[in-house]
């Protein structure tokens, strides 16, 4: 390259440079007059209109809160609703001395130590410039003291607030939940969710249960009502109104007195119970004992109330249905049955012959039956029947870990349900894989001898058994548990029914199932382990019973209930469903330290399906309280 | 060495003109501030330390001769990609968006670093291969542009990605970049269009969409939008006067010390007074152009002139947003609004067009 040519070139580049510079300075020029263009309109042209809505009357946006939907139980039954009612609410920064303030309000309306603490937490959680509730609910009389002296109390002032009222209280709270004060995480989520204009004016959200987990239909939609304002921000008068949607109504499959009846027969018990239609997995009844009073928490809970709960030795705020882990003992025997079936491990004739024992080749350890001396000659009717557990053993064993996992994670166990409530548990189903993962060992053949019998290392939610007893007595079909059946559209009126989703399919000979099904009605009748059971019934039951253990005996120790501190008996299980032939309810009742199944767990289970298959109200209801119940008077597996 | 000597060297490598209309644009930051923050002198100070500590960065590069700006170029383009690339992954989400680094003592947003690393490099590239620039050339750069601009559109933060686009569109039309390809491009941009719109998230759609229509979110998105337009268009030719900006005192106006704070200052000072703050702008881009056009080497034409043009672009797309004719991209009003970090890169990159203007004598001779 020549001199010349790179002169050149130089130059050439230089006067294109320079152009392109003066392209730019147009372009500068063109943007600052696009600017230059939009002042003169909104400034000169159109300031009148502008001047309208700032200068005179200022208008302000301003939100209306929609009411929350309704949640209805299958006939209607109102659980959850609102109410208006009057607040007495203070704004910090309006406010100069607010503890003197208060005491003053304390001689109008009555003001507990406990609103206090609260007023003291919503105050620490919440910007200075925010009306705080000192109180709610104030009776008519309270709001008429306040109103004479109202001059008194700048930044104070009485608001109608519309209030959250579960009519069924501590009966319904793992179900329903309850609705809370926004907190900053809420907010945070709204926010991501892009649905934070949705709430604005709105101091509520589901924080647990139902209310949480449809949030979204509860809710509704905000309206929006434009007010001129004066000077001193004060509304004078309303220039559009966008009004509110409120929220849908949840129409659950849950029947309300049938919750009720539920509740009631579990006494002073604690424990879960749960009723599911096994025809399209609709949950009837969920009831997780003991309850708490969602009240507490929708005007924000104070600490000594919370430490109450949180510090019970009975756990009321362990949702036991939806979060209880617990072994589900016997109760899986009808579901090892079913998988030496599938697997052609066992025929439904073959007899093994129980000595009372059950030992590993080449092995001296006995795994004891709950029987002692054992049940003689046993077939796969008898094991059920009389839930004999050397069956079991040797029926786990000859499967082996892997096949009991994949039939077992057929039924659902192991897995979440999938219900329509958040924070389920998943139980734990173990296999190989799973312990090497956990304990950094390989499984042994005596891992799997006591998954034969639901003990060992696996766990089951209470909801968890009650979809795979439903699912069995179904004939294998299975449909995801759910709690809604209907959501109906607040302005509509119109009704639109969710789909029961279909979750198992267990691919087995009907005849198989039939066997089961019987044996499991063997169960309720004399000779069975829930002898009592179906006693009078004018309509057929197929039941098992359980025990989880909640502390390990020693080899040779013997299990004497008497003796032991009533927290550390076995939990009782019983799983059933009725009719037989054409399963219309599928209950699953857990009675923590109930000792016995057949004895403390199928009494409840039975007055559930009285209620619901006959309308059979209990009369007078027998409370089974643990110190009378005492100990089974046979002691059975 | 006398005083005078000692102002001297001072003030040696800063451009006076510049600083002038720089510092009229300052002093309205402060005055509105003030007003915007109702009357809190703790906010105006603090605004005061942040134009403090920036000016010291702008007189440390201002001081900086060119060769040591151009080796600059590469580390500071090859650090903001590898937190860009570390933000990608381990990020911390705020409001949906990744776009925060924790590095222990503070959370730092890498965005902000290519907004004068893109530039830089894109220029260094073309100094280095200005003897023989051909179409492959102009490929590399604009590869240099999309790799960072993906991963912050991506985080996503489009307002921050478009700005950097621009920045980097302007070193590739300075450079030469030919009218046919400008054109071909114009046109492919227009035809995917529509692709964009669907790749879009939510939030991003409702604020384009709320443009056009700010009353069908009149809570949420478009709030801002219109209590924008308000506080504009009610002050009128000559403004309620300092001070007294109803829109602003009566809390309608939201974000009203950052992003917004020319609608306070034009609900106050009105027509009249944003004729002076374009004046002032005007000024200061002016500047910057002739400071381009005066610029000695083809790294300098480009950086100056990229630097000026995205100052521009920077100040009309923040009063075209507040006054209705832009979507709401969260782009501060350069040099006004209150902020430490949109100030430092401003001023770091008036060093550079400081430096570009005081060096070129000794490289010349």
């Amino acid at each position: 390259m020549n001199k010349r040519v790179e002169l050149k070139n130089h130059q050439q580049e230089i006067f294109n440079f320079r152009l392109r510079l003066f392209i730019s300075i147009g372009f500068a020029l063109l943007l600052l007059g696009i600017l230059l263009g939009r002042f003169v309109y909104l400034q000169a042209m159109r300031h009148g209109y502008y001047q309208t809505l700032a200068e005179k009357n200022r208008i302000s946006v301003m939100p209306i809160v929609p009411n929350r939907g309704l949640i209805l139980d299958r006939n209607g039954v109102v659980m959850a609703h609102n109410f208006s009612g009057y607040t007495l609410e203070i704004t910090p920064s309006k406010v100069a001395n607010l503890a003197a303030t208060i005491d003053d309000l304390a001689k109008l309306v009555d003001i507990e130590p406990r609103d206090r603490k609260r007023f003291k937490k919503l105050q620490a959680e919440s910007h200075n410039f925010e009306t705080l509730m000192i109180r709610s609910r104030l009776s008519d009389e309270e709001v008429a003291r306040f109103a004479a002296q109202q001059y008194r109390f700048p930044g104070v002032e009485i608001k109608a607030r519309l209030f959250r009222d579960y009519p069924y209280s501590d009966k319904t709270a793992h179900l329903l939940g309850y609705i809370g004060r926004i907190n900053q995480t809420d907010e945070d989520r709204l926010e991501e969710n892009n649905a934070d204009a949705n709430y604005r004016g709105t101091d509520y959200i589901g924080k647990t249960g139902l209310e949480q987990y449809y949030e979204n239909e509860l809710h509704g939609t905000t309206g929006i009502e434009q007010v001129e304002v004066d000077s001193a921000g004060r509304a004078v008068r309303i220039l559009s109104r966008t009004p509110p949607v409120s929220g849908n109504t949840l129409i659950l499959s849950i029947d309300a007195k049938l919750q009720d009846i539920a509740e009631q027969a579990f006494g002073d018990y604690r424990g879960a119970l749960v009723a599911i239609d096994p025809a399209n997995g609709e949950v009837l009844a969920f009831v997780s004992r003991p309850g708490y009073d969602p009240s507490l928490f929708v005007d924000g809970i104070d600490a000594d109330s919370w430490k109450e709960l949180n510090d019970s030795p009975d756990h009321p705020l362990n949702n036991r249905v939806l979060r209880g882990q617990y072994p589900s003992g016997s109760t899986i025997k009808p579901f090892m049955a079913l998988a030496g079936l599938f697997y052609n491990m066992r025929s439904p004739t073959q007899t093994i012959s129980d000595p009372g024992f059950y030992t590993l080749p080449g092995s001296s350890h006995h795994y004891r039956d709950w029987k002692k001396g054992g049940h003689g000659s046993v077939d796969m009717f008898k094991s059920i029947v009389v839930s004999c557990d050397t069956y079991y053993y040797g029926l786990a064993v000859e499967l082996g870990i892997d096949r009991i996992f994949s039939f077992l994670s057929g039924f659902g166990f192991g897995k979440k349900t999938g219900i329509d409530l958040e924070g389920e548990t998943s139980g734990l189903l173990p296999s190989q894989e799973w312990k090497q993962k956990r304990f950094k060992q390989k499984w042994y053949a005596g891992d799997t001898v006591s998954v034969g019998i639901g003990q060992g290392y696996s766990l089951v939610t209470p909801l968890q058994l009650a979809s795979a007893t439903a699912t069995l007595a179904n004939g294998g079909i299975g449909y995801r548990p759910h709690l809604v059946r209907e959501v109906k559209n607040s302005s509509t009126n119109e009704i639109h029914k969710l789909e029961n989703k279909a979750a198992f399919d267990i691919k087995l000979d009907p005849a198989n199932f039939d066997l089961i099904k019987r044996a499991m009605q063997a169960v309720t009748q004399p000779g069975g382990t829930a002898a009592q059971a179906s006693a009078g019934a004018p309509y057929t039951i197929a039941g098992k019973t359980g025990t989880a253990q909640v502390v390990a005996m020693k080899q040779g120790e013997k299990y004497d209930a008497s003796k032991m501190d009533e927290r550390h008996r076995d939990h009782a299980w019983f799983i059933a469903f009725a009719p037989v032939d054409k399963p219309k309810i599928a209950v699953v009742v857990l009675v923590e330290n109930g000792g016995h199944g057949g004895g403390t767990a199928a009494p409840i289970a039975r007055k559930v399906m009285d209620y619901y298959l006959l309308g059979k109200i209990p009369v007078a209801p027998k409370t089974t309280t643990p110190a009378a119940s005492g100990v089974p008077e046979v002691e059975v597996d | 060495m006398t005083r005078r000597q000692l102002w001297q060297r001072i003030v040696a490598h800063l451009d006076l003109p510049l600083l002038a209309g720089m510092s009229l644009l300052m002093l309205a930051s402060l005055l509105t501030l003030y007003s915007a923050s109702d009357h809190n002198l703790e906010r105006v100070m603090s605004q005061g330390m942040n134009i403090l500590v920036a000016f010291c960065c702008l007189w440390i590069v201002a001081n900086l001769p060119l060769h040591y700006l151009m080796r600059t170029a590469v580390p500071i383009y090859v650090a903001g990609m590898l937190l860009l690339i570390a933000v990608a992954l381990f990020g911390e989400i705020s409001h949906g968006a990744r776009r925060w680094l924790n590095i222990g003592v503070a959370t730092i947003q890498p965005s902000e670093l290519m907004k004068i690393g893109v530039p830089l490099m894109m220029a260094w590239y073309f100094e280095k291969h200005e003897a023989s620039l051909t179409l492959r050339n102009y490929v590399v750069a604009a590869l240099l542009l999309l790799m960072p601009v993906a991963l912050i559109a991506r985080q996503p933060d489009l307002g921050t990605a478009l700005l950097i686009s621009a920045s980097g569109f302007y070193v590739l039309f300075l450079a030469g970049l030919s009218w046919r390809v400008m054109g071909g491009l114009f046109v492919a941009a227009i035809a995917s269009a529509p692709v964009m719109w669907r790749m879009m998230h939510d939030y991003q759609r409702h604020r384009i969409e709320m443009l056009f229509d700010p009353s069908q979110d009149a809570l949420g998105k478009g709030y801002h939008t219109i209590q924008g337009m308000i506080a504009v268009g009610s002050g009128g030719i000559f403004g309620k006067g300092y001070l007294n900006g109803t829109q602003t005192h009566l809390d309608f106006l939201p974000e009203r010390t950052t992003d917004f704070i020319f609608a306070v200052y034009s609900e106050e000072f009105g027509m009249v007074g944003n004729l002076i703050l374009l004046a002032m702008y005007f000024f200061v881009i002016g500047r910057g152009f002739v400071i381009t056009a005066n610029a000695s080497t083809y790294f300098t034409r480009l950086m100056a002139g990229s630097i000026t043009l995205t100052f521009a672009t920077y100040a009309f797309v923040n009063m075209g947003m507040v006054s209705g004719i832009l979507p709401i991209v969260g782009v501060p009003l350069p040099l006004v609004s209150y902020g430490g970090t949109s100030m430092l890169t401003l001023l770091l990159g008036f060093g550079m067009l400081m430096s570009i203007q005081t060096h070129k004598k000794l490289v010349k001779s």
